[in-house]
């Protein structure tokens, strides 16, 4: 292999999202002080690049959409061993869907030409649309393949993939160039110690805006998006939210005649 | 076609219908009651034609058919190009897929293709007065919810869950079948299939289930969710999980209930030992009536909860359960299993 672009995406920490408030008047999410980790899945999608740079050489490349803020966030990915990062950051991408995100990150990835890979995770956990490895792999015309759960290497550089799907499992064999996103059963992500991120920090990500892509302002950002917020709400309460006390037995008796009135035994 | 039409992917392996097709069919019927609108189901494959029947049984007013054998199995490639060129000769207005694994692969290829918007896992699907496809779907793991729209672009695609939508009982209807053609511009490009390897679960999915019985980190291990089980046994129910005991092999994760994993909506949901953080809730917040079991007071479940329940469940459940079997033996309550 040659080159394997990886893209990844500094995705708000779980950890955090109940602190998540909906500011009331202009019904924008409050994000601030919500600290990035790596997507996790993107972790996976890393790691099985990096398994193939161990054992047949390759050029890991990272990409990623996102605010110059996520910057320390790349430097720890480029602290697992890939080569180099390119971060897009510009204005003009803010707003973008799935898709208008999607020609941003082709583009960048024709840029990088001739690549045989393109790894992602099979969805991220903020959106968690998992529609962008499919849109990206259609805009640039090469192949696609979800939900990886495993891959090795056939006679003559041929990929076998395995695609989890409902129950089982799909083989497939593909041949690059293709795209394929990642499921955490594909592989164990490794890790680095404080000591080799922080080695990390001094590394150069080249950061690229508009200005290098050169997309046409329409098919980018809000403007560039099909689809539209309309509305955002945070979820009504529309449960009764009764308590049931007393002693076990008295709870027991109540939630059993509940359940009865319910009609479902 | 004159009227609008309203189309559903009716996905199939091997001659096996995926539900969520037939559920969808059940929304798009009620689109089409509000819009005036034609429902067909989209249905590619070798040899499927009779599976065209149940679609229109359970909705479809025209069954679009793609039967070559290229078409089976299903590989992204052609499927995407079948569809792609159905929707530029019969210019749908909607277009909806199960979030599958098939269907989360498909749909945004084909939106890509067709230059057009996509929104992913909806809650609910409605039309505005312009009929413009409102599309509710849940964002940061359920906390938020927002309504999209594609104004502008047509098809209006989404996908939707399995067990989200409810199918329309089964009705002896009249329907018809068109053709698509699939012809030697067939793109058959991109992987081969080597495998296909498929095991029909024994149990009843979970999405089916009316009585979900869901377990969380607060199980503690092993022996406290074998009461889960025999609860739900007794409930005729499913056992549903969080992520936790799936991570820590209590639960396989088939059993993942919320936004990584499946989304129920049975008539009664009993939570135990979960906190209800919105990643889960998301999965089980379309549920008739919710019951919650925690020890913590403050734990968000309760949030969501019709009844909550604040103790520890190696309390609650052992009389729960007795309760339950004195009330199945003594009569006055049907066995699961034997409806009324």
């Amino acid at each position: 292999m040659d080159r394997i672009i990886v893209c990844v995406k500094p995705v708000p920490d779980p950890k955090t999202w109940d602190r998540l408030r909906l500011d009331p008047v202009t019904k924008t999410l409050m994000r601030e002080e919500i600290p990035s980790i790596i997507n996790p899945l993107d972790k996976h999608a890393l790691e099985a690049a990096l398994e193939i740079k161990d054992t047949q050489s390759a050029e890991v490349v990272l990409l990623s959409m996102a605010p110059d803020s996520s910057l320390p966030v790349l430097r720890e990915a480029l602290a697992l061993g890939a080569d180099r990062a390119v971060l897009l950051s510009d204005r003009g991408f803010a707003g973008s869907d799935t898709l208008a995100t999607s020609r941003i990150l082709a583009e960048a990835i024709r840029r990088l030409a001739p690549f045989d890979l393109i790894f992602c995770g099979n969805f991220t956990l903020d959106g968690s649309t998992a529609q962008v490895p499919s849109q990206i792999g259609e805009l640039l015309g090469i192949p696609n393949i979800m939900h990886v759960s495993h891959l090795e290497f056939g006679d003559s550089g041929r990929l076998v993939v395995t695609q989890k799907i409902e129950h089982g499992y799909v083989k497939l064999a593909a041949e690059p160039p293709v795209l394929l996103s990642f499921t955490k059963e594909a592989n164990t992500p490794r890790y680095r110690t404080f000591l080799e991120i922080m080695a990390a920090e001094t590394r150069e990500i080249a950061i690229w805006t508009n200005a290098d892509l050169n997309l046409d302002e329409a098919l980018i950002g809000l403007k560039g998006s099909p689809t539209q917020m309309a509305d955002l709400l945070l979820r009504p309460k529309t449960r009764q939210g009764l308590r049931l006390t007393g002693n076990p037995e008295e709870i027991a008796q109540r939630l059993v005649e509940k359940i009865q009135q319910l009609g479902v035994i | 076609m004159e009227k609008p039409q309203i189309w559903v992917f009716l996905e199939q392996r091997g001659g096996m219908l995926h539900d969520v097709g037939l559920e969808l069919l059940g929304k798009a019927r009620e689109l089409a009651q509000a819009s005036d609108s034609v429902v067909a189901a989209l249905l590619l494959g070798a040899d499927v034609a009779a599976l065209g029947d149940r679609a229109i049984a359970h909705g479809a007013d025209v069954v679009l058919l793609a039967d070559h054998a290229l078409l089976e199995p299903y590989r992204l490639l052609p499927y995407t190009s079948v569809l792609a060129q159905a929707c530029r000769e019969y210019h749908p207005a909607i277009v909806l897929l199960g979030a599958t694994a098939m269907g989360m692969e498909l749909a945004p290829r084909l939106a890509a293709r067709l230059d057009t918007g996509l929104s992913a896992h909806c809650i609910d699907l409605k039309l505005d007065a312009d009929g413009n496809l409102l599309q509710m779907v849940p964002g940061w793991g359920g906390g938020v919810v927002a309504t999209i729209k594609c104004p502008a672009h047509r098809p209006q695609m989404a996908t939707v869950m399995p067990g989200v939508m409810k199918k329309l009982e089964p009705a002896p209807r009249s329907g018809r079948v068109i053709h698509l053609a699939v012809g030697e511009d067939l793109d058959v490009s991109g992987p081969q299939v080597l495998e296909v390897y498929r095991e029909e679960p024994k149990e009843r999915p979970l999405e089916a289930a009316e009585v979900v019985v869901a377990g969380g980190w607060g199980m503690g291990g092993k022996e406290g969710w074998k009461l889960l089980e025999e609860l739900a046994g007794l409930l005729g129910g499913a056992v549903g999980a969080t992520r936790p005991p799936v991570d820590e092999g209590w639960a396989s994760e088939e059993q993942m209930i919320g936004q990584s994993g499946k989304t129920v909506r049975p008539r009664l949901y009993i939570g135990v030992g979960i906190s209800g953080m919105s990643h889960h809730v998301v999965g089980m917040d379309g549920s008739d009536f919710v019951v919650a079991i925690n020890a913590d007071p403050r734990a968000p479940i309760f949030e969501v909860a019709d009844i909550g329940i604040v103790g520890d469940f190696r309390e609650i459940l052992p009389p729960l359960l007795d309760e339950i079997r004195t009330r199945l033996q003594g009569g006055g309550m049907n066995p699961p299993g034997i409806s009324a």
